[in-house]
């Protein structure tokens, strides 16, 4: 019975994780600058990649993911400063851009490191509970998650940078003439967006196959958890992800995969349905 | 995601290249068309199969060309996409009006251009190992079929490790089609399908998979999971202690998953080959000497790769013993029986009633620091089920895919 319970809670934190961490980087950059960052998948590969290379380098492996998650944070900043600040009034081409800077990554990616990659062995072996065998890695993964929720909450609400952000977000130009800096609080947020999908991609890089469109695997799940988490990521981004993730596990238990993509998208189109501005929306409402 | 298929496709459009040089060779080259995936989730796998292509064209060349006549490669990038495969292919054969059509991975995106091959009048080589069945005049299979991959490998299985079997595929026709095998097979070994599993193609995560798997408690794994995402299922299974012996048609000599995931993550796994670049008799050892000469950054020259150089050796023998390298004439050479070549495998011939290939085949298996063993040596296969069960292209054309439960007609 116990074995059963924890089966389940298991499974449930395996798929609360991939929604929370696949989501993470996109929610910030959607919900503090408004942009529909297209090259997401992008950023969490380049995660993945980074880390193996340094893993391969001879680096252990928790260093190897703190350079994934450092790589993609400053190819993040980089962009914004060159690419995407002019773009700040215009989210279609925005959304424009960033999708072709993802096809550019794709393909470049493939042209100079070829079409695969050697992987890195899940570390943290495994335990035994009843007649199922479980991987510890898969639940660092969770409180991975769990930290990741936590970072972003404190970040924005009770850091210096946080206020300052959230002003920015808000009206930029008061915000700058009461001193703060603008542009700064703009690459910053953008960077942390991207080194969140870097840690994405350095989290899961010991678990899959690495190959140059990697990040499309995770591009269904961080759309969908931020669309029904809605504007808000401080709100939104965990409940939207405990429903989905309970949706899906159930599904996936009871009638297998196939059953668990159809239930996990529906849910989506219900959710969107009955609250249209998503989790976020729906929990503002009722606390104002 | 279409967001993806909309861009892309205008990307692929200066892919288009003419491969091979001039040559002193007599009169128009002979153009052949071949689509294969060198970008998107199956670049991995496709571009070995442009690798042998090329290295066959520039020997064939070198040796004198096609009844004297140089060939040349027009290969298009469909990047996995059917869409793209049906457009290209009819680019291919209408507009660039090539001789030969060669190419297609997935069997999705083999029955999406089959129907605008039956409406030209070029022969087509598909080039996979695939789930069987296709009774089809315009196409000619070069890769293994279930009685010489599953027919083999699920009784050695069943004798070795048991009756008990769970089955994970992907979902989509050859998934579908190989787990129908499965079962057939197994019937009459008393065997036990204790679960079988669909998984949409994409999917990365198999933590409920496994502990389904768990709780069935199988004797072994048939493993039908295809493209880089749902490889993943290895690396986690591992993970999670699984560690039960598995069988696969499409798994070590087609994907390399030894060479691409640290060890001991496909530990047992175990397939039947009709090629695998572990292969050491003098043939393949001069093959593959060759193939590294010309690409020597190649990870590892899988089934597809190989049965892609040997397409063209087959298109030869069929044009020089045909004197024409018009379909209907060259079909007239597979007919007489005797067409056959030798491969670096060895000797293999064209069946006359299914237009499938023989192949010699050995059971091959890995162990926990990825070295592949030979188990067993099966010998020459023919590919014999589509004659056994009523199709015969040498009197009517069915242009049908036929499996275990969807028989021909009795005539």
């Amino acid at each position: 019975m116990f074995a059963d319970l924890f089966a389940y809670f298991y499974q449930f934190a395996d798929v609360f994780a991939f929604l929370v961490l696949s989501a993470a980087g996109l929610a910030v950059i959607f919900g503090m600058m408004g942009i529909i960052n297209m090259a997401h998948g992008e950023f969490i590969m380049c995660g993945a990649y980074a880390t193996t290379f340094a893993y391969h380098a001879g680096l252990p492996l928790p260093l190897a993911q703190a350079c994934g998650v450092v790589a993609a944070g400053l190819i993040g900043i980089v962009l914004e400063a060159t690419l995407i600040r002019p773009l700040y009034s215009r989210p279609l081409d925005s959304l424009l851009v960033t999708w072709g800077l993802g096809l550019i990554a794709t393909q470049g990616t493939l042209i100079v490191l070829g079409s695969s990659m050697a992987g890195i062995g899940t570390p943290g072996g495994g335990f035994r509970l009843g007649g199922y065998g479980f991987s510890i890695y898969r639940m660092i993964l969770f409180a991975a998650a769990l930290c990741v929720l936590a970072f972003i909450y404190l970040l924005f609400k009770r850091t210096r940078f946080g206020i300052y952000a959230r002003a920015t977000m808000q009206n930029a130009n008061m915000a700058q003439a009461l001193g703060v800096r603008r542009n700064r609080i703009y690459a910053l947020t953008f960077g942390i967006g991207a080194a969140l999908a870097g840690l994405c991609g350095a989290l899961y890089a010991p678990t899959m196959t690495l190959i140059p469109t990697m990040g499309a695997t995770f591009i269904v799940e961080a759309f969908v958890t931020v669309v029904v988490g809605g504007a808000n990521v401080l709100l939104g981004t965990a409940p939207a992800a405990v429903a989905l993730a309970v949706t899906r596990t159930t599904l996936n238990g009871l009638y297998g995969q196939v059953f668990g993509q159809i239930g996990l998208l529906l849910a989506v189109v219900l959710i969107i349905r009955v609250l249209p501005e998503g989790f976020s929306g729906w929990l503002a409402k009722r606390a104002s | 995601m279409k967001r993806r298929s909309i861009l892309t496709g205008a990307a692929a459009l200066p892919l288009f290249s003419i491969v091979g040089r001039h040559s002193a060779l007599g009169s128009d080259p002979i153009k052949i068309g071949l689509l294969e995936d060198i970008s998107g989730d199956l670049a991995m796998m496709g571009l070995p199969k442009l690798h042998g292509s090329q290295l066959a064209v520039e020997e064939i060349n070198g040796k004198g060309g096609v009844l004297g006549r140089e060939i040349v490669l027009m290969h298009l990038d469909p990047q996995g996409d059917n869409a793209r495969y049906q457009e290209f292919a009819r680019r291919l054969l209408q507009r660039d009006k090539v001789d030969l059509l060669i190419g297609g991975i997935t069997s999705a995106s083999r029955e999406a251009i089959r129907p605008i091959v039956d409406r030209s009048s070029v022969l087509y080589f598909y080039t996979n190992q695939y789930e069987g069945g296709v009774c089809d005049a315009s196409m000619v299979s070069v890769g293994a079929v279930p009685e010489q991959q599953l027919s083999t490998l699920i009784p050695w299985m069943v004798e070795r490790f048991g009756k008990r079997v769970y089955t994970v595929a992907a979902d989509y026709n050859f998934g579908h089609l190989s787990a129908e095998w499965g079962r057939t097979i197994l019937k009459p070994l008393n065997g036990e399908i204790v679960g079988e599993e669909f998984i949409p193609l994409g999917v990365s995560q198999f933590a409920q998979t496994i502990q389904n798997i768990q709780n069935a408690k199988p004797d072994w794994l048939y493993m039908l999971n295809v493209g880089a995402a749902q490889d993943s299922f290895f690396e986690q299974a591992a993970a999670a202690g699984l560690n039960l012996p598995m069988g696969s048609p499409i798994k070590i000599m087609l994907g390399f998953e030894h060479k691409r995931f640290p060890p001991p993550a496909l530990n047992n796994m175990h397939a039947a080959a009709n090629w695998f670049e572990e292969l050491d008799t003098p043939a393949a050892v001069d093959f593959k000497k060759r193939w590294h000469a010309k690409f020597p950054n190649e990870p590892y020259i899988n089934d597809m790769g190989y049965n892609a150089y040997v397409a063209l050796y087959m298109f030869r023998m069929l044009a020089e013993g045909a004197k024409s390298i018009k379909r209907d004439e060259m079909r007239k050479v597979i007919d007489e029986g005797g067409a056959c070549i030798d491969a670096p495998e060895g000797r293999i011939c064209i069946d006359p009633k299914s237009q499938h290939t023989s192949h010699h085949m050995r059971l091959i298996s890995v162990d926990a620091q990825h070295h592949v063993h030979i188990d067993k040596d099966f010998g020459v296969i023919q590919p014999y089920w589509l004659g056994q069960v009523g199709c015969d292209l040498t009197k009517r054309n069915d242009k049908e895919q036929y499996s275990p439960d969807h028989l021909p007609k009795a005539m």
